[in-house]
């Protein structure tokens, strides 16, 4: 054949099987998009109201009770009341502890709560093809697209997570859910708790606790002495809370309903363990910075072990690497001034987008302790009492001795000598661990929680086991859609007019499917004008 | 890291050059594979997993080998035989048994489903389907594992894998590769085997060859687990893809971006972006009873196609110890068959076992250098080197 190898009529150029002119406008507009209502997202948005543009708030409060069974985005554990089920009430609730919202309201901030934001998009290498700067947006119902100027990511932090025998019951839950749950929802169905952890986040929740009339059983904490503050440990004391050191959660017993108990273990190699009756398990070992759409926007994360662990990478006024994006609150590094930070940021969006207004930073956080020391060493605790039967990926049931001996899944049956004789030690040998690369052969991080309650857990459980240093393993990946959604939820029900009759199981290149045995016959030219392929 | 090099040297630990290297090491072959990343990491290990090629001259070959690999390896790959492709529009049906009638050898049997029978073997099809074709031959393997498979198996057999290392050049003497050059060093080799996919074009030509081939995004959508249907390689309606044995629904199809060329090391860029609510929607229309199902995860693939869509696989006349392999976009389901053809070529010279006159470079030596922009094979707005990519 001679070239062109195939007829390609003008009004298919360029590639009509492309994607290139194909994407409908988005449905909205907004000059500042801010996601998140916390207390740096609000800031954000009413800056930038009072700056005059149009500016849209996303915040996915309150949560479909649907996602918060698949704990997303915080652990629930189960233990939301059924109140979760009443739409209208959880809307209330969500007003009526965000005062600030209000205020956002009355400035003419256009607010869409109960939105998830699942995806976003910048001109980047590999992706031109963009009209627009976008934000896929969803509820349960529905998906759709969002244009942007600028956009604010005040994503805010979830759990950690690190599990334990029968922790994947209902009733063990994180600090984030809880917090939630009690001021948020006012919608948690436990009664008496205990506490994993000790640091300020730990002692707060429990504090939390308390104040709304919970019973706090203990506060469990791994190292010798407590890692929070001596003013919030007097105040437990008083409350009469007692607190174990030495010690971590080995097994939660429990019924049809959940947690019934929590055996917790010595870490002195003692083997001594104790009982302890609680109808809830609150992890708060940490929190960690919400960076899956920076991720996504191809902002790789930076790791800062005083600030949260992985975090947006972004200057004193929340500038990222990309000019259309910026970062405040917890998911630009944890113990900041939220309020500030988003404060700054808005305003140095303003002013990129030649708005006079007045310039603003926000003071560099004050560097909290190591969270990855802190972390790692609990980790390896847990590993060294619990064992390795303790499921490390409860989606995807991977234990932690199938994650390290980076087995095929159970599902497989596979029984043969070739796989015995690889570990993690054999595949360290090959190159620097990769969890997405662990994740792929054992699919620990693949189920449908999209690994909020392993991703960090896996990381170091690989990092254990190989003797790499704590934050050495870079994190699995994150993708869109960031948020578990139904598939006729996501579907575009009116794309462009042009993406059905330019569909194509795969490039559409007329001359890639003819048999090679028609190659230069008549049945190949009869062929070329069909392009139907299986 | 020494520089001793290899008898064969393969550049690419995707899924040809792994499997080449694996067929190369049963032979006793000195075989090392240089990866700019980790194995597998780019459309290879990404892609649905398809084993049907029915246009392939490597087709029967990838057929007898395929239901064999799990034992051949001694790693699993997730085969799974047969394939049901329907659809929800009658023409598209009339389509599918146009392209399989007269086509297959006759012991590649299958048979045409009207829609009851489309619902019976697809529980997830709904009152929409309008019919389809049952192939009880050709099926899916899961991508990922398979490429590690192949590296795990070419590892036992005293092969080497060198990850991490990118190539920055090719030393040539007297007609031949001499040495391959790169971020951790300079390997010598009798022998070269390129296989690296969208870096093909720009391998070759360091020592002058011109091998055409342009680079795109294609993206593929994945759900949560649900219970395994009787068959997991089911697709249809512009969808190409399968339900893993986890039991996820990974399907892929749509409309790809043509790129500006890869850049020679570390990751290409690979970003999902909205066609995944387009691709959601396809597949809600060929599994209406999967509505509900959530979709966790997207994946991207930069992909290399030549200016026909057809493999380049020959030994070249100069370098004459040069065999190139491109498989132009659909390399996954060939690769046992591929590896096979490969290693003939580098062993012989020439295929044993298929005719692959058809995939020799030569055919696009009249091929101008502004063919993609002739073609429409580029982005409007991001054009930037596109003439380089001849």
């Amino acid at each position: 054949m001679t070239y062109p190898f195939f007829p390609l009529p003008d009004d298919q150029r360029p590639d009509f099987k492309s994607i290139a002119g194909k994407y409908k406008a988005p449905e909205k507009h907004a000059q500042l998009l801010v996601i998140g209502a916390g207390p740096a997202g609000i800031a954000a948005a009413i800056e930038g109201a009072r700056a005059g543009v149009t500016v849209m708030l996303v915040d996915e409060h309150p949560i479909s009770p649907a996602l918060m069974g698949m704990d997303v985005p915080f652990q629930f554990g189960g233990r939301m009341d059924g109140s979760v089920q009443n739409q209208e009430r959880m809307l209330e609730q969500v007003l009526g502890s965000n005062e600030e919202l209000a205020l956002a309201f009355e400035l003419g901030v256009e607010i869409e709560l109960s939105t998830y934001a699942w995806g976003a998009w910048i001109e980047a290498p590999g992706l031109h093809s963009l009209p627009c700067p976008i934000v896929g947006l969803a509820n349960e119902s529905r998906s759709w697209l969002v244009s942007f100027d600028r956009l604010v990511l005040a994503t805010g932090a979830r759990d950690l997570n690190l599990s334990f025998e029968g922790s994947d019951q209902p009733g063990v839950m994180g600090a984030q859910a809880l917090h939630a749950l009690l001021i948020r929802y006012d919608a948690f169905a436990g009664r008496r708790l205990v506490v994993i952890g000790s640091d300020e986040l730990a002692l707060k929740t429990a504090l939390l606790a308390i104040a709304r009339g919970l019973e706090v059983a203990a506060i469990i904490e791994a190292h010798s002495e407590p890692a929070g503050p001596a003013d919030l440990l007097a105040a437990l004391a008083a409350k009469g809370v007692e607190l174990i050191t030495r010690h971590v959660p080995l097994k939660a017993r429990g019924n049809a309903e959940g947690v019934t108990g929590l055996t917790i273990s010595a870490v002195d190699g003692s083997g001594t363990s104790r009982e302890i009756a609680c109808d809830t398990v609150c992890l708060a070992l940490g929190v960690v910075p919400v960076v899956e759409l920076l991720d996504v926007l191809g902002l790789k994360p930076v790791l800062d072990a005083t600030r949260g662990g992985w975090i947006g990478k972004a200057g004193a006024d929340g500038a990222t690497d990309a000019p259309q994006i910026y970062v405040a609150g917890d998911c630009a590094g944890l113990g900041g001034d939220a309020v500030a930070q988003g404060k700054a940021a808005s305003l140095a969006a303003l002013r990129s987008l030649g708005r006079e207004v007045e310039a603003s930073s926000a003071a560099p956080a004050p560097a909290g302790p190591d969270v990855l020391a802190y972390r790692s060493f609990w980790m390896r605790t847990m590993l060294a009492t619990g064992g390795r039967d303790v499921l490390a990926c409860v989606c995807e049931e991977v234990t932690r001795g199938e994650l390290l001996g980076v087995q095929p899944p159970r599902y497989l049956g596979w029984r043969w000598n070739a796989m015995g004789r690889r570990d993690l030690g054999t595949l360290a040998k090959d190159g620097p661990l990769n969890q997405d690369q662990v994740k792929r052969l054992t699919r620990a991080c693949m189920g449908q929680c999209q690994a909020r309650r392993c991703r960090e857990q896996v990381a170091m459980l690989l990092e254990i086991e190989s003797g790499a240093e704590a934050g050495s393993v870079p994190l699995a990946g994150y993708r869109a859609p960031v948020r578990p959604l139904p598939l006729a939820t996501l579907a575009d029900m009116e794309e462009h007019p042009d993406m059905g009759p330019g569909w194509d199981v795969w490039f559409g290149i007329p001359t890639q499917w003819i048999h090679f045995k028609d190659i230069g016959t008549e049945r190949e030219r009869e062929q070329l004008g069909e392009n139907v392929h299986l | 890291m020494s520089g001793n090099g290899a008898s064969v040297i393969i550049i690419g630990g995707g899924v040809t050059g792994l499997s080449a290297a694996w067929w190369l090491a049963r032979e006793g072959v000195d075989v090392l594979v240089l990866e700019k990343g980790i194995v597998g990491w780019e459309a290879s290990g990404r892609n649905g997993g398809g084993c049907t090629h029915y246009m392939s001259p490597l087709f029967e070959e990838e057929q007898r080998l395929w239901p064999q690999m799990d034992e051949l390896l001694g790693y699993p790959t997730e085969y799974q035989r047969e394939r049901i492709i329907f659809s929800v529009d009658s023409t598209q049906v009339t389509f599918y048994r146009r392209m399989i009638q007269g086509k297959m050898p006759p012991q590649f049997k299958w048979d045409e489903l009207d829609a009851r029978q489309v619902r019976e073997a697809v529980p997830l099809a709904g009152d929409n389907a309008a019919g389809g074709v049952h192939l009880h031959f050709g099926g899916h393997a899961n991508p990922q594992r398979t490429v590690q498979a192949y590296a795990f198996a070419l590892q036992d057999l005293g092969g080497r894998i060198l990850q991490h290392t990118a190539v920055t050049g090719l030393e040539s003497e007297g007609g031949k590769i001499k040495a391959v050059l790169t971020t951790r060093g300079r390997f010598a080799c009798d022998q070269l085997v390129v296989a690296a996919g969208p870096q093909c074009g720009g391998l070759l030509a360091m020592v002058g060859v011109d091998l055409p081939m342009a680079p795109a995004r294609a993206e593929m959508i994945v759900t949560e687990p649900l219970p395994l249907m009787p068959l997991g390689g089911v697709d249809g309606n512009g969808l190409y893809g399968r339900q893993t044995l986890r039991g996820n629904l990974a399907y892929g199809g749509g409309p790809h971006e043509w790129l500006e060329n890869v850049p020679a090391e570390g990751e290409p860029p690979r970003p999902s972006t909205p066609v995944l609510r387009n691709l959601a929607r396809r597949l809600y229309e060929l599994f209406p009873k999967a509505a509900h199902v959530r979709v966790i995860r997207s994946w991207a693939g930069v992909i290399e196609n030549t200016p026909d869509g057809r493999p380049v696989l020959e030994r070249l006349g100069s370098p004459e110890n040069v065999t190139v392999a491109t498989m132009s976009s659909v390399g996954f389901g060939l690769s046992p068959a591929t590896g096979h053809a490969i290693r003939d070529l580098v062993m012989d010279g020439q295929c044993g076992f298929a005719d692959l006159s058809t995939l020799k470079l030569d055919r696009f030596k009249d091929v101008p250098a502004d063919w993609r922009r002739r073609q429409g094979w580029y982005q409007p707005g991001a054009e930037a080197g596109l003439e380089l990519a001849a």
